[in-house]
């Protein structure tokens, strides 16, 4: 107790003090005077933002790259009987070549399916041969950029090295960019259900987007082929889509319009999709089918493959109605070749 | 006479082998490898270090009969031990650098004659000696608790589920705000940062581990306890130490005191790392010294010298005593028979104790994980964790599959190329048997699926789902659906995909339950019946 009423007794022993002069004392109320103020400032700033957290506004941003008709050039080009390599040139030739859809300093962004960890024999993802060669057409072009990326179901790091796709793409010179979970962006979609979406950055600063997915089976909708594709451009908890597949499958078709697709059927996966896993639910039909129209590229290769029609397919009518395409590809100019 | 140089070549040392040690624990991770869709495969896993670990090679070989592929290169460490003493633990060992390290840094409890007094030997040090005999006796009952102490068990399992994540999270925490930046020169100075981080250090996303937080404290605390007495867990509880320690005795390398010269200042006191007496008049204690040579370097009458084939006197065996020889061995003795009275390893095994895919089954098991964690470091999906009770007391820190976190990835098998001692024992993805069209044999299984009815969408709400069927990664499919007509809640019937399990086609990998929309509650789940591992623990009177 004596501690806290005495003043401390050090000060005896050492030397007295100097006074402190007028203008000292001045100064170190200026300095406490400004501290002050300035805490008062702050306090009065901070309380003054304080509201109840809302998520930020999602930028609302439908990407429309759609290329627009020519009555020069057919709608789809369905080319048959070749190697990958061959087969992508030819049904670019068809629609027009490889300039008709990337211009001079364009940044090109390829979305295959590279969903899963399976080799290209297994037909889970997209062809790594199709995929190098839009790459090298790409540059042919002039591309300022060909970027190939998508976001895997799988863990990235093996669904891009075991598909051959990262080292096929590289090999061409293209930029392989992974899932990054630090680049995402959220994203209104403006869709009936997909609202507000995380998506990957790449794919909203693209100025072409092809899309070059796989065609295989899919327990729930029946088949996987373009459109579902686009499943791969979203972050978060995608397994939610499923609940309303048909209609999130067009939400996202009006949400991100392709430059051009191609669709690999060289091999398909015909069974226990769209992992599979087993040579033997895979299909060699050395088959490409492309073009302008998103919705009767899957109406064709659903015929084609799984012999389902658009009655079975609500996605596809419910895109039709939605002005994203046709399903009755018969009505369209349709080329097709047949290789070698 | 110039000072020697002995202490600088240390110290030289023990930044290599620390530097190479967190190198190789960074990289035994799943990294992007050039070249075409072969087999993914760890270069230079972590695992090296073990290899050096001569009481991993010692109790493996007691636990198991039988030393683990690579284990015999741990004779480089041991065969030297014989003849130079503890040179390891003072100029390799990467638990004893950072001790080393953190005991250098100016402390309020180690100053002048504290420091002097600390340094000198006590009789507790031979406790480490206790913990050896009990933990080589353990292993003879076919434990090996002695990993928890192991020193690299330690720091792979500190480092690796705790720091590192926690060094992860910090980074990305800084740079997310730089990225995001809407100041062009920020945002690009952030993305370059993080592209040359993420190609040396940083793990290609989060990880997050069960226990971290304990892990993490623990090891710091064991690290902060060398700030009051110098490498206080070298001294007193590392068996690795007691071990070499115990084999040093006959080392023909010594410590040399010129009884003329020394004038007792005590200067070899101050740095003295193992506490083992180099000041004169009393005897040296072989087993004690680390070989740090700061005595030699401090020693300002030069009166200290390491010599080869000395005679002098000296204390060469650890000073343990009859009783406290006998402490250690009932220690051991009583304490597995213990563990194993309770449930959880004969009978009522925990029904979420998911081995890794190779696990051997849980006696063996035991027998060989020292619980380092280097499987849960690898493995890319973060679905490995340290158990708490799932395995029992005994099986405190070993892995088991967390599937609502991770899946096991079909092909993968990184966690059985990186296990130090065969707990789970090495295994090619063909072995493994998940990839279709390659199993001649039967599958690797680690459990079995289980639908929760009143929770899956299609069973209990009318909605539409089968996520889990689509990532189901065998084929066919272990996971079938039929239609069925549901009535919703306005009355209207809707038909329904709903999803089933034939347990005689799952592995137990746990996609299923991963991409379950109900994320914190899946309603399919799995559990370790039908485990591959164990022959008792099958549901199929006949399982393909």
């Amino acid at each position: 107790m004596a501690g806290e009423t005495e003043p401390t007794t050090a000060g005896n022993s050492a030397p007295p003090a100097p006074e402190m002069t007028r203008r000292d004392a001045m100064l170190q109320l200026l300095r406490l005077g400004g501290v002050a103020a300035g805490a008062a400032g702050i306090g009065v700033w901070l309380s003054e933002h304080s509201f109840r957290p809302v998520p930020a506004k999602a930028e609302q941003a439908r990407r429309d790259h759609r290329t627009a008709a020519n009555s020069l050039f057919p709608h789809m080009s369905v080319v048959q009987g070749g190697e990958p390599r061959a087969l992508v040139q030819r049904a670019l030739e068809d629609l027009g070549g490889i300039r008709r859809f990337v211009g001079r300093q364009d940044v090109v962004v390829l979305k295959p399916n590279i969903a899963w960890d399976r080799t290209p024999e297994q037909a889970a993802n997209t062809n790594p041969e199709v995929v190098a060669e839009v790459v090298r057409q790409c540059w042919q072009a002039g591309a300022k950029r060909v970027i190939v990326t998508d976001v895997s179901c799988n863990e990235p790091r093996r669904c891009f090295q075991r598909s051959g796709i990262q080292a096929a793409a590289r090999a061409e010179g293209a930029e392989v960019i992974l899932p990054n979970p630090d680049l995402f962006r959220e994203v209104d979609m403006g869709g009936v259900v997909l609202k507000t979406w995380p998506v990957f950055t790449p794919f909203l600063e693209a100025d072409k987007i092809f899309n070059l997915p796989i065609a295989k089976h899919h327990g729930l909708v029946g088949v996987t082929l373009g459109m579902k594709n686009w499943y791969g451009i979203l972050g978060g908890e995608r397994n939610r889509l499923h609940q309303e597949i048909h209609q999130s499958l067009v939400d996202l078709a009006n949400f991100m319009l392709p430059t051009v697709t191609l669709l690999d059927c060289y091999r398909v996966l015909l069974r226990n999709g769209p992992t599979g896993g087993n040579l033997e639910d895979v299909a060699v039909k050395k088959t490409m089918v492309a073009g302008i129209d998103p919705v009767a590229i899957d109406a064709y290769v659903a015929k084609a493959y799984w012999d389902l029609d658009p009655a079975h397919l609500p996605y596809l009518q419910m895109a039709a109605a939605r002005g994203l395409g046709t399903v009755d590809f018969a009505s369209l100019a349709v080329k097709t070749s047949l290789l070698g | 006479m110039a000072r020697s140089k002995l202490p600088v070549l240390r110290r030289i040392s023990q930044i290599f082998f620390l530097i190479l040690f967190l190198a190789l624990l960074v990289f035994t991770s799943l990294r992007p490898t050039p070249g075409g869709t072969s087999d993914i495969h760890l270069r230079a896993p972590v695992r090296l270090f073990f290899e050096w670990d001569p009481l991993i090679a010692v109790t493996n070989a007691i636990a198991s009969h039988a030393l683990y592929r690579g284990l015999l290169w741990s004779l480089i460490i041991l065969l030297p031990t014989l003849f130079l003493g503890r040179f390891f633990c003072g100029w390799i060992c990467p638990m004893g650098t950072l001790q080393h390290f953190v005991g250098d840094m100016p402390s309020e409890a180690k100053r002048g004659k504290q420091r002097i007094e600390a340094n000198r030997y006590k009789r507790w040090q031979t406790v480490k000696y206790v913990v050896l005999i009990a933990g080589l006796v353990a292993a003879a009952f076919g434990s090996m608790a002695i990993g928890w102490l192991d020193p690299f068990s330690l720091l792979v399992r500190s480092i690796g589920l705790a720091i590192l994540p926690a060094f992860n999270f910090a980074v990305r925490a800084v740079l997310a705000p730089m990225e995001h930046s809407h100041i062009a020169v920020i945002k690009a100075t952030g993305g370059v940062i993080h592209a040359v981080l993420q190609a040396v250090v940083l793990d290609f996303r989060e990880t997050h581990f069960a226990q971290g937080l304990f892990l993490g404290i623990l090891f710091v605390v064991i690290l902060a306890a060398s700030l009051r007495v110098t490498r206080l867990w070298c001294r007193s509880i590392c068996p690795l130490g007691a071990l070499l320690g115990a084999v040093s005795r006959w080392s023909v390398l010594g410590l040399h005191k010129d009884a003329d010269s020394c004038n007792k200042c005590n200067k070899c006191l101050m740095h003295c790392q193992g506490g083992d007496d180099p000041i004169g008049g009393v005897p040296w204690r072989k087993s004690e010294c680390l070989m740090c040579m700061n005595c030699v370097g401090s020693c300002p009458h030069s009166s200290l010298e390491f010599r080869f084939f000395r005679n002098e006197k000296e204390v060469a065996s650890p000073d343990l005593g009859r009783r406290r020889t006998l402490t250690g061995i009932a220690a051991g003795a009583v304490a597995v028979p213990l563990m194993r009275a309770n449930t959880g390893m004969g009978k009522s095994r925990h029904e979420l104790l998911l081995r890794p895919p190779g696990a051997l089954d849980e006696p063996d098991f035991l027998s060989r994980c020292i619980r380092c964690g280097e499987c849960m470091k690898v493995c890319p999906n973060n679905s490995l964790h340290p158990t708490l009770d799932q395995a029992g007391l005994e099986g405190l820190w070993t892995p088991t599959l967390v599937p609502r976190i991770g899946y096991c990835e079909p092909s993968c098998v990184l966690c059985s190329e990186v296990c130090p001692t065969g707990a789970i024992w090495q295994i090619t993805p063909k072995e493994k048997g998940w990839v279709a069209g390659s199993a001649q044999s039967l599958p690797v299984r680690l459990g079995t699926a289980f639908y929760d009815r009143g929770r899956c969408l299609p069973w209990a709400m009318a909605t539409e789902c089968i996520v889990c069927e689509e990532w189901c990664p065998v084929s066919p499919k272990a996971i079938y659906i039929q239609e069925a007509q549901v009535i919703d809640s306005a009355g209207n019937t809707r038909t329904l995909k709903q999803p089933r399990v034939d347990p005689s086609r799952c592995v137990g990998c746990g996609a299923c339950e991963y991409a379950c929309p109900l994320q914190e509650h899946p309603a399919v789940y799995v559990t370790s019946i039908g485990e591959s591992r164990s022959p008792s623990s099958q549901i199929l009177l006949n399982r393909k």
